[in-house]
Formats: C-alpha cells, sequence, structure tokens
C-alpha cells in the first residue's frame, strides 16, 4: 500500500540550506551521477520510458518519448532546455522546488543532457523571482567547481554545459516555441509547428523542453528505478507530482503524492476549507484548466479522470474558491490577464481576448446586455481551435465552464454588480481579522 | 549618463555565454537597466552593435516584455500581485490600499524617487495569497496594514527582508542578478517558506514516504507514439502530432 503523500522532490525542503551542495550531497544526491553517466543514453531513455514519466508542465506527453524523438543521426549539436517560466495562474511548485533545492534539477539536467546527446543546456527561469535565480546560479556555479558541470565530468569523458538565463515577464515565454524564441534573443512568440522542436528547435537544431518538475525526477528514477516511480500513481498516470493548494483552504501549501489523489484528499489533509467556507468552484491546473466545483471533490487527480470530469490536470494548481467568491470577477480577472500576456501574433487571441474582456467587464459592473452570454460563448469558439498556440484556448476555459455551471451569475450581471453579490472583503484572507 | 567600461565589457561578457550572441539580449537589456536605472537610447545602441543588430530590433524586444522599463525607476520596484486568486485574497485591496498610500498610480514612482509601484501578475506564489514583491523578492501573506508600514520602511532606508528570500537591496541591484551576476546574499533566508512545507510536514508526522517498492509494473506506459498522444491531454498535441505523422501532401 502507497502512502498518501511522498515526499520525493520536496524531501529535503526543511533540511537546513538544502540548496548547497554539501547538504545535497548528505541526502544521497549526485550519488547515481556518474553510473548514469557510464551506462548508455538509449538506456537512459529506456528508463525513464518505462517509468511511465509524463510532462508536469501541464500537457503530460511521455517524457521518455520525447526524448527519443530527437534525431540521433542528425550532425547539428542538441539542446535540452528547461521550462522554468512557471506563470500559469496557479502554479507555484517548481519556484519553492528551485529555491529549496536547485540541486536536484541541476543533476536532472545532467542525466537528461546526456541521455538525448546535448553538451549544452538551458534553464529558462522566469525573471520576477530574484531570489530563485540567485540559488540557481550558485549551485550552477558549484556544480562547475566540483566537476559536475563542464568538461568530462567526473571523468566519464561526458561533457554538459548550463546557462541558467532569466526571462523578463511574458506569460507567453512559458510556450514551449515561444521559450525558444525568447530564448534567441527574439519576442517570445510561439512558432509554427512541424516542424518541432525535437527536429528542429533551438537555433534550428534538435532540442528538447521539458519542465522543472520533469527534470527533477530524472534522478529519482535513475537512482530507485523505474519499477518504482510506476509503482506510483494510477494506470496510466505514474509516479508522484506535487499538488499546489492555494485559496479557501484551512492549509494553503505544496502536497507531494502519488497522482490519483483527490481534493477532498488533499483538503482533509489540511483541515478542510478555511473556517465557514463552502467549496464553490475551483481550477485542476491553473486557470487555462476548465473550472471543475463540489461535485468533482472525488476526482481522481490523474491525466485521465480530470479528462473525463471535462478538464485537464494541467500543472496541478489547485485554486479552491469560496461561496464568497464571484465567479463573474474572477472570469473576468483571468481574461484581463489572458489580454495582457497575448503576444499579438494572432488575431482569435490578440482581438478576442480583448473583446471577451470587454463584454466580461460590463456584466461585472451589473451593466451587462441583452444576448452578453451567447456573445461570450460565441467568441470562445472562434478562438478555440483557432489560435495560433495554447494561450487563446487556454482564455476561452475559465469563461465556458463558468458559464457552464453558474450560468446564474452571469445573468445577474444584466443588473446587478458582482460586488454587490459577492462583497469582495469577505473572500480576503484578512477578512476575520477585519470583522473582529 | 553613460554606460562604464566595465558595464560595456559586462555586456560582452554576456554575448559570450552563449552559442549564438543575440541569445544574450535578455541578459543584456537587464544589465543596461541595472547600469543605467531604465532601458535607455544609448542602452538599445550599445546592444545593437554589440549582436550585430539594428537598434529597432532591439527595441522591438525591449518593449515586448514587461521587465523592462522605459521610464527612470525608483529605487525600489513594489509589486502587488492583482490576477485573480492574490486579488480575491485580498490583493485588490492592498493595491489600491497602497495607491492611496504612495499617491501614486499603476506604473507610477512616489516624487522622493523611492518607489515605483505595480500591479503584477500571478508570480507562482499563490499558497502565500495575498502576494507582492519588491524588487522581485517574495513578501507573503501580505495585508493592507502590513503593505503599508512595507512602503513605509523602504521609504525610511530601513532594513527590510523578503519572507523567504535576502535583505531588500535595491531594484537596479537586483536586475544585475537577474542579467547573470552573483552578488553574495544567496545563503539568506530559509530553505522554504512554511506553505511550501506544508505536505512534507504532515507526510513526516505520519511517518509517509515515497520509499514502498511495489510489484506493480509499468502496465499501461505508452509504447508508441499514438499511444502517447491518446494519453496525453491537450487536443492540440494530438492533431499537432497526427499531421506531424502524415506524409507531405
Amino acid at each position: 500500500m502507497t502512502d498518501t503523500l511522498t515526499p520525493v522532490l520536496t524531501d529535503d525542503w526543511a533540511d537546513d540550506r538544502a540548496w548547497t551542495l554539501e547538504n545535497y550531497r548528505r541526502r544521497g544526491g549526485y550519488s547515481v551521477l556518474e553510473t548514469a553517466l557510464r551506462s548508455k543514453p538509449a538506456d537512459l531513455i529506456e528508463q525513464v520510458k518505462d517509468s511511465g514519466l509524463r510532462g508536469r508542465g501541464g500537457a503530460g506527453f511521455p517524457t521518455g518519448m520525447k526524448w527519443s524523438f530527437i534525431p540521433q543521426d542528425n550532425p547539428k549539436p542538441k539542446y535540452l532546455v528547461v521550462n522554468a517560466d512557471e506563470s500559469e495562474p496557479g502554479t507555484c511548485k517548481d519556484i519553492p522546488l528551485m529555491m529549496a533545492s536547485p540541486h536536484k534539477l541541476i543533476e536532472g539536467v545532467i542525466i537528461s543532457s546526456y541521455a538525448i546527446g546535448a553538451k549544452q543546456a538551458f534553464i529558462y527561469v522566469r525573471g520576477e523571482v530574484l531570489h530563485v535565480i540567485r540559488r540557481l546560479r550558485a549551485a550552477c556555479r558549484e556544480a562547475y567547481e566540483a566537476g559536475l558541470l563542464g568538461q568530462d565530468i567526473l571523468g566519464t569523458g561526458v561533457d554538459v554545459d548550463l546557462v541558467i538565463h532569466a526571462g523578463a515577464g511574458a506569460y507567453i515565454c512559458g510556450e514551449e516555441t515561444a521559450l525558444l524564441d525568447s530564448l534567441e534573443g527574439l519576442r517570445g512568440q510561439p512558432r509554427l509547428r512541424p516542424p518541432f522542436p525535437a527536429v528542429e528547435g533551438l537555433y534550428a537544431c534538435p532540442t528538447v523542453i521539458n519542465n522543472v518538475e520533469s527534470i527533477a525526477s530524472v534522478p529519482s528514477i535513475i537512482r530507485e528505478g523505474k519499477d518504482w516511480f510506476a509503482s506510483l500513481g494510477t494506470e496510466k498516470s505514474k509516479g508522484y507530482v506535487i499538488y499546489s493548494l492555494s485559496g479557501h483552504v484551512a492549509k494553503p501549501g505544496q502536497y507531494e503524492a502519488p497522482l490519483g489523489i483527490t481534493l477532498r484528499e488533499l483538503i482533509d489533509l489540511g483541515g478542510g476549507m478555511r473556517e465557514g467556507s463552502e467549496l464553490k468552484f475551483w481550477t485542476p491546473g491553473g486557470s487555462s484548466t476548465p473550472l471543475l466545483t463540489a461535485e468533482h471533490l472525488d476526482v481522481p487527480l490523474d491525466y485521465e479522470a480530470v479528462g473525463e470530469a471535462g478538464s485537464m490536470l494541467g500543472t496541478r494548481a489547485l485554486q479552491i474558491f469560496d461561496q464568497t467568491t464571484s465567479v463573474v470577477r474572477c472570469v473576468l480577472r483571468w481574461t484581463e490577464f489572458y489580454k495582457h500576456e497575448s503576444c499579438g501574433k494572432c488575431t482569435p487571441c490578440r482581438e478576442g481576448t480583448f473583446w471577451l474582456a470587454q463584454i466580461l467587464t460590463r456584466l461585472n459592473d451589473g451593466e451587462g446586455q441583452e444576448g452578453d452570454i451567447e456573445l461570450l460563448l460565441d467568441l470562445c469558439d472562434n478562438i478555440l481551435g483557432r489560435a495560433f498556440c495554447a494561450l487563446g484556448d487556454g482564455a476561452t476555459s475559465p469563461i465556458t465552464s463558468a458559464i457552464e455551471y453558474f450560468r446564474d451569475e452571469f445573468e445577474a450581471g444584466m443588473h446587478t454588480p458582482s460586488a454587490e453579490l459577492f462583497p469582495p472583503a469577505a473572500s480576503t484572507l484578512f477578512a476575520k481579522e477585519a470583522a473582529v | 549618463m553613460s554606460l562604464s567600461e566595465t558595464t560595456i565589457a559586462e555586456l560582452h561578457e554576456l554575448a559570450a555565454r552563449y552559442p549564438q550572441k543575440r541569445s544574450a539580449l535578455l541578459p543584456m537589456l537587464h544589465l543596461v537597466q541595472s547600469a543605467e536605472g531604465s532601458v535607455t537610447t544609448e542602452g538599445i545602441e550599445r546592444c545593437a552593435e554589440i549582436l550585430d543588430l539594428s537598434t529597432a530590433q532591439v527595441s522591438g524586444v525591449a518593449t515586448f516584455y514587461t521587465m523592462y522599463k522605459r521610464r527612470t525607476m525608483g529605487e525600489h520596484h513594489v509589486g502587488v500581485c492583482t490576477n485573480t486568486l492574490c486579488a480575491v485574497m485580498g490583493g485588490d485591496e492592498i493595491f489600491s490600499c497602497l495607491k492611496d498610500h504612495l499617491g501614486v498610480g499603476n506604473d507610477e514612482t512616489t516624487e522622493d524617487g523611492k518607489i515605483t509601484l505595480e500591479h503584477i501578475e500571478c508570480n507562482a506564489a499563490c499558497d502565500y495569497a495575498p502576494v507582492m514583491t519588491v524588487n522581485w523578492e517574495f513578501f507573503d501573506n501580505q495585508t493592507p496594514q502590513s503593505a503599508v508600514e512595507l512602503v513605509d520602511k523602504l521609504r525610511a532606508g530601513e532594513t527590510v527582508q523578503s519572507t523567504r528570500g535576502a535583505t531588500i537591496t535595491s531594484w537596479r541591484e537586483a536586475e544585475r542578478v537577474i542579467a547573470g551576476f552573483e552578488d553574495g546574499l544567496v545563503d539568506e533566508g530559509p530553505t522554504a517558506g512554511p506553505a511550501s512545507l506544508a505536505g512534507l510536514e504532515i507526510a513526516n508526522a505520519n511517518g509517509w514516504t515515497a520509499a514502498a517498492p511495489s510489484a506493480k509494473g509499468a502496465a499501461g506506459v505508452a509504447d508508441t507514439k499514438i499511444e502517447a498522444v491518446e494519453q496525453a491531454d491537450t487536443r492540440r498535441a494530438e492533431s499537432e502530432t497526427i499531421d506531424e505523422e502524415k506524409p507531405d501532401d
């Protein structure tokens, strides 16, 4: 029987100075690196494939398979790029991971780079997280000084160089091809696919782009074995992941568990909802995944079951909202975010988010017009699947799902401002203090 | 103001870190604003010169990303997250309270040049909502009152420590670290904040670990690309992979 919570990536977060090389090594860090670098790259890819590890950045594509797409007969250099541009609203797992335990990621980078034949790797971290950038830069320097990065790592003849690259504030750069453009020194705008990055990625060379959590999971698979990893989780969703609980719960935070735990279990572990709260709606994997409600409390949080429930597991960013919260206000704010972050490359997203925000603003103000709900749905229908990248698709998720579950609140927006129906002060963290 | 020789040498150093030098443009623009207080015309010209680009190409990048500032910044950048979850948890109230208290609007600087206030998007700290940042360091679980105290301290030049990071320096010094140069403050602050430890503490209290190998095996793991696509939960990945598998017309 597997334990309810299974700390692996989070296991050293309570340690003193876990970010140092010395303390990471004390926990067994880098202990299998040399063995890994002396095995065949193809064997490493097989191990990761067989473990069942799927991308932790949202889409859930099998990591080992992504690696196997790199054409090894291509004479061009290969690159590994870690997507550390964690920006999806609600998502807050990679930032604490890199702050606490940056060497876990770096060890994963070294093994993964070797597996795909890359001699150069990059960690593209969002720019707005100063202390995380400090910890990454220091860990990278320590790894070079210890001969864990650079030429002839640990005498194995393997070379891997790593650059810590900070972005400059653009949600779109979390989209992997926009990230590549950004890393090439361009505006971060998505590229047409195919060609896929595995064939023509960074500098038009074969490139693997993986999420922080995916790469940081690799050392544990090599150390503990693919069967161990595959023994955790559900049939098609293997392993452990970090679930990020936020909002109106008694104990927001990071919970590392095998895939398939339910929201009810997670909330109960932390002592339930905050006092006086009832669950109204939640996002399973950030704002780009359709909202779910209290009727979905027992859905196993794995890729398949959340999909069947009409949403997506995404980044396991569980934003919890209680009965004090206006869904119209929330949806408007998310829409303003997508409008602000739309890169402007394609018309459905650039213009669509602009119009969506205007309609939602008047509904939020209680000044909605006859037919506004239908107009929203029609606009969403014209964006979904017609935008250049997933940002446009994601922008429609909160709107269509909110209308599905809470249509009456949008109808109320024809005559009553959301702030009147749901006074914002009641939703705040300090609502209780204010009431005293 | 004009860029010093040291800064110009550092711009070259950044360019040399990459297989293709244009990749250094984002870090170089961070360094320019660290040295100059904003992305200046001279800074743009220098970057263009070093990278063999036109100034229009560099400006096009500088105006795309929100962290680059074309107007001279205050000593400290104060960010208030007003993305949905933080807004609901009190970010809206904090932002409006700070606007009143400081007498500035969004993206404006106080008269004494101490603080530039900006509402920011989700900064990946939702379990600490409502969240603020000072020079991109986290200030967790804020209230209107704590926010006012924070900015008052910053304006008075008092020492302020991030709730999960280092002692606050200045926006320009922070930009230098972001650009690619260490400042020696890495060992300040905790390994993790309290919310980050929520699950770990429960696991430890119950003796729960991941170390429980069983023989369930790897049934259900995708063996082919089609199976993998079926398992992946984005329709977009699916249609694109199918496109990829189709022979060229």
